[in-house]
């Protein structure tokens, strides 16, 4: 198998480059994590995160072949080659196909996402039946690989002002969530032209999104949440 | 840099890792006003914890009749009598409140009708002290261990904990006392070294399943805390228990929740009979996992393997109706479908028994605190130090964990022990001095590995590698004196192999080369005290199966294991077996 990848440590080198491999042993049951894994055996200094394996921690998020997704799902077999490998877009590399996410984890923060109820709480459940309790499957499963923002173009040209695909799939989880009693003041929040307007609904992030999810909905449904607040 | 210029930072409390362990202490610390810093080499929700499925228990009684003794009971026979009935009983008691609390924090559980949590049955559970099947486990589809680790990271945010992330900790300090302060680390993006000085010390850093070739656990399972625990003196307890979970991906090791069986799959041989009948005639498929881990492989070795090879077993889940998958375990069916091509609603799974969990850890006592022996006592508190979840051995699972007592293990726990330490900081307000020569043995242990006069020694891969060989073929399911015997010359040489190890980057930008040197050195020393415990035990014990010694034996074996790295030496110190308020489980011959 032929693989490009983007390679920079800015240490030593003055600009980013692609650096090609080529790796014999590549059966066709291996999933790209499993190739990267192969290549640092030959190569320790090539940089990228992995943990799980299997798509439930979100840790290796790239972009491949110019589309973004999770090194660990992706079966070899289909891959054009040379498979080209670069860090998810428009966030700063901290090395080869490591980025910072520091930016992606500010917005997550921003929509404060954590059940919040005003309630005095019961000695036992909050009671949700389970039709409720449906609405937030789509919602919860996020990995926070960070594939969706990323490849967002909103997100590519506002990172500062417009929340992103993930953190708005969020807010919708929490808005969804029938024990939740802040909905009022989470609308609110995102009711700006930039945090949640900027969505143009170009969709890459439901394409993009390894675990199936569709935030474009999500913002969707936010914003006929909002349209009927105000009605 | 000199030692002196090491930039220090002062917190009341440190958690090493953010799996569920570590953010519900984390929480607990918060709300209590502590300051509180959680250094972790990943960011928090890629911790392990996020890939738990199946559930959590808990006597609700939501579904079928239940209540916190048979639970009790179930964990004592699970455990094969090596449990701590203390701690279990203290578990089981405080399940319920753990599971509201997430319920509080926003874990999404899946709902019956009523609109109270779904509970699944899950292995190794009884009625009424081993009566009918009970129904004892809390179940967000089977994504459970994702909702509470990403719900506790979430309250986490609201309560402002400070995070480290993606710093890795090095070793812990300690002053000339023996009291433990705080710890080396450095931040793994830029490189830079710090000293976090806390007044308690809390290790969550999970279990060490990358002893093992295939293997349910993440890549980052390399049990670090349990190295720098034996590194700082404190023994390791019970460590030759380790679990095969029944049904892993034959060949990959993809965990597939025991939740399947509990839904109602069973496993099938080449011949298509439903095996577990003849092994477990009252529990079938849902005995304990030790129990249908080592029936599945009888049945492989005796020639009843599926496939060309005849080397695994089939778990059918296509006889379920397609609702019930979909809304209980979409998880592990698009698992199946991603890896193997294989829908479960339509074709039955691959599986084999595959290394998931380590029993053994950190020794503490209910409230999470380190206990060593010190003379006549085998119980004494180290100061400062805590451990909570698979890092820690309280011990809850004595020999043989059940499903769906990880999860309650470390929120039980981890709350337990942030209740200690907040106690603990009201007594001792003012930061000890540190012990230099701490510091310097720590930034001796990661400047080891700066050296490029070694350019030629071995690469870490390689030993990895055959680290993770020599535990499969001498570790495994069953056991004999030959193969243990073996293990421990194996195992001793590759750490021989290891201290002669080299690694040519030398950049101090996100260097996953340096870290992975750093994680197989903790690797090793927990493997020498997996493999040196699991020799000297003759006896067959949960998970712990000798061949040569098929046989339990009260007797001699009822005591748990400590190993130290000093002189790689063993002791023992007895079973806790008397509970908090009722009366003990005595031994019986254990019958699924």
């Amino acid at each position: 198998m032929r693989l490009r990848i983007y390679r920079y440590n800015p240490e030593t080198d003055k600009k980013p480059y692609m650096q090609d491999y080529q790796l014999d042993n590549v059966s066709s049951d291996m999933m790209l994590l499993d190739v990267l894994l192969l290549l640092k055996e030959q190569d320790s200094s090539l940089g990228f995160r992995r943990s799980c394996r299997e798509g439930v921690c979100g840790s290796d998020g790239m972009n491949i072949n110019g589309t973004n997704g999770l090194a660990c799902i992706t079966p070899v077999t289909g891959l054009k080659e040379p498979v080209e490998l670069r860090p998810m877009p428009r966030l700063p590399v901290i090395r080869d196909l490591i980025v910072d996410m520091d930016q992606f984890y500010k917005q997550y923060r921003d929509v404060k996402p954590f059940l919040d109820v005003k309630d005095p709480l019961p000695e036992v459940e909050l009671k949700q039946t389970p039709e409720e309790r449906d609405k937030l499957d789509g919602l919860y499963e996020c990995i926070l690989c960070g594939c969706c923002t990323t490849s967002c173009p909103s997100f590519w040209w506002n990172p500062d002002k417009f929340l992103g695909p993930a953190a708005l799939l969020q807010a919708a989880r929490f808005i969804g969530d029938s024990r939740d009693q802040a909905t009022e003041e989470r609308l609110q929040a995102l009711d700006d032209p930039f945090k949640l307007f900027r969505c143009h609904t170009i969709m890459n992030c439901v394409q993009v999104c390894p675990k199936g999810l569709n935030p474009t909905k999500a913002i969707g449904d936010i914003k006929k949440a909002m349209v009927k607040k105000s009605m | 840099m000199n030692i002196e210029d090491i930039p220090r930072r002062r917190f009341d409390a440190l958690i090493i890792g953010a799996g569920g362990g570590g953010l519900r202490a984390a929480l607990q610390l918060a709300e209590a006003d502590a300051s509180v810093a959680v250094v972790s080499k990943v960011f928090p929700t890629r911790s392990h914890t996020v890939a738990a499925q199946g559930g959590m228990n808990a006597a609700l009684a939501n579904v079928l009749p239940d209540n916190w003794h048979w639970h009790m009971f179930d964990t004592v026979k699970g455990s094969d009598y090596l449990g701590d009935q203390d701690a279990i009983e203290y578990m089981c008691r405080a399940a319920p409140k753990a599971v509201y609390e997430m319920e509080h924090f926003g874990v999404p559980f899946s709902r019956l009708d009523n609109g109270k949590i779904y509970q699944r049955p899950f292995g190794g559970q009884s009625q009424n002290f081993g009566g009918e099947q009970a129904a004892r486990t809390c179940a967000a589809a089977d994504r459970t261990g994702h909702a509470i680790l990403h719900s506790l990271y979430q309250q986490n945010i609201r309560a402002k904990t400070h995070f480290f992330d993606e710093y890795f900790a090095v070793d812990l300090l300690k002053d000339e006392q023996g009291n433990v302060l705080g710890a080396y680390v450095f931040d793994i993006h830029s490189g830079e070294e710090i000293i976090i000085e806390a007044k308690t010390t809390l290790i969550a850093t999970g279990g060490a399943g990358q002893l093992f070739r295939t293997t349910t656990n993440a890549l980052i399972n390399t049990g670090d805390g349990m190295g720098m625990a034996l590194r700082a003196g404190v023994p390791l307890q019970d460590m030759e228990f380790f679990q095969f979970h029944p049904t892993g991906i034959a060949g990959r090791g993809m965990l597939i929740t025991e939740g399947a069986r509990g839904e109602g799959g069973y496993l099938v041989n080449a011949q298509g009979e439903r095996f577990m009948e003849r092994y477990a005639p009252t529990a079938k498929d849902l005995a304990s996992r030790d129990v249908v881990s080592r029936s599945i492989y009888t049945e492989v070795k005796e020639g009843r393997g599926c496939g060309p090879d005849k080397d695994h077993v089939m778990l059918k889940l296509d006889h379920l109706p397609e609702d019930v998958l979909q809304s209980r375990l979409p998880g592990i069916r698009q698992t199946c479908i991603t890896f193997l091509g294989i829908d479960p609603a339509d074709k039955p799974i691959p599986v084999y028994p595959t290394a998931h969990y380590t029993m053994g850890g950190i020794p503490t006592n209910r409230q999470g605190q380190v206990v060593v022996p010190v003379k006549d006592t085998p119980e004494e508190p180290v100061t400062g130090l805590y451990a909570a979840g698979e890092c820690a051995c309280v011990s809850v699972h004595g020999a043989n964990r059940l499903g769906g007592n990880s999860l309650l293990d470390i929120l039980v726990f981890g709350r337990s022990a942030a209740n200690h330490i907040i106690q603990y900081l009201k007594e001792n307000r003012f930061h000890k001095a540190l012990d230099e020569n701490t510091i310097q043995k720590a930034y001796d242990r990661l400047h080891r590995w700066d050296d490029t006069s070694n350019s030629n020694g071995e690469s870490v891969d390689d030993i990895r590698r055959d680290l993770q060989k020599v535990m499969e073929d001498n570790c495994g399911v069953f056991r004999t004196q030959d193969v243990l015997d073996n293990g421990m010359e194996e195992v001793s040489k590759l750490a021989q192999r290891l201290k002669n190890a080299s690694i040519t980057d030398q950049s101090e930008l996100f260097n996953t080369a340096r870290i992975e040197a750093l994680e197989l050195e903790n690797l090793m020393d927990v493997a020498l005290a997996t493999v040196y415990s699991a020799a000297a035990r003759t006896e067959s014990r949960g998970a712990h199966s000798r061949i040569d010694y098929a046989e339990r034996d009260d007797k001699s074996w009822m005591k748990h294991t400590l190993y130290s790295s000093e002189d790689r030496k063993l002791d023992y110190k007895p079973v806790r077996t008397k509970p908090m308020s009722v009366v003990s489980f005595p031994p019986k011959p254990r019958v699924y």
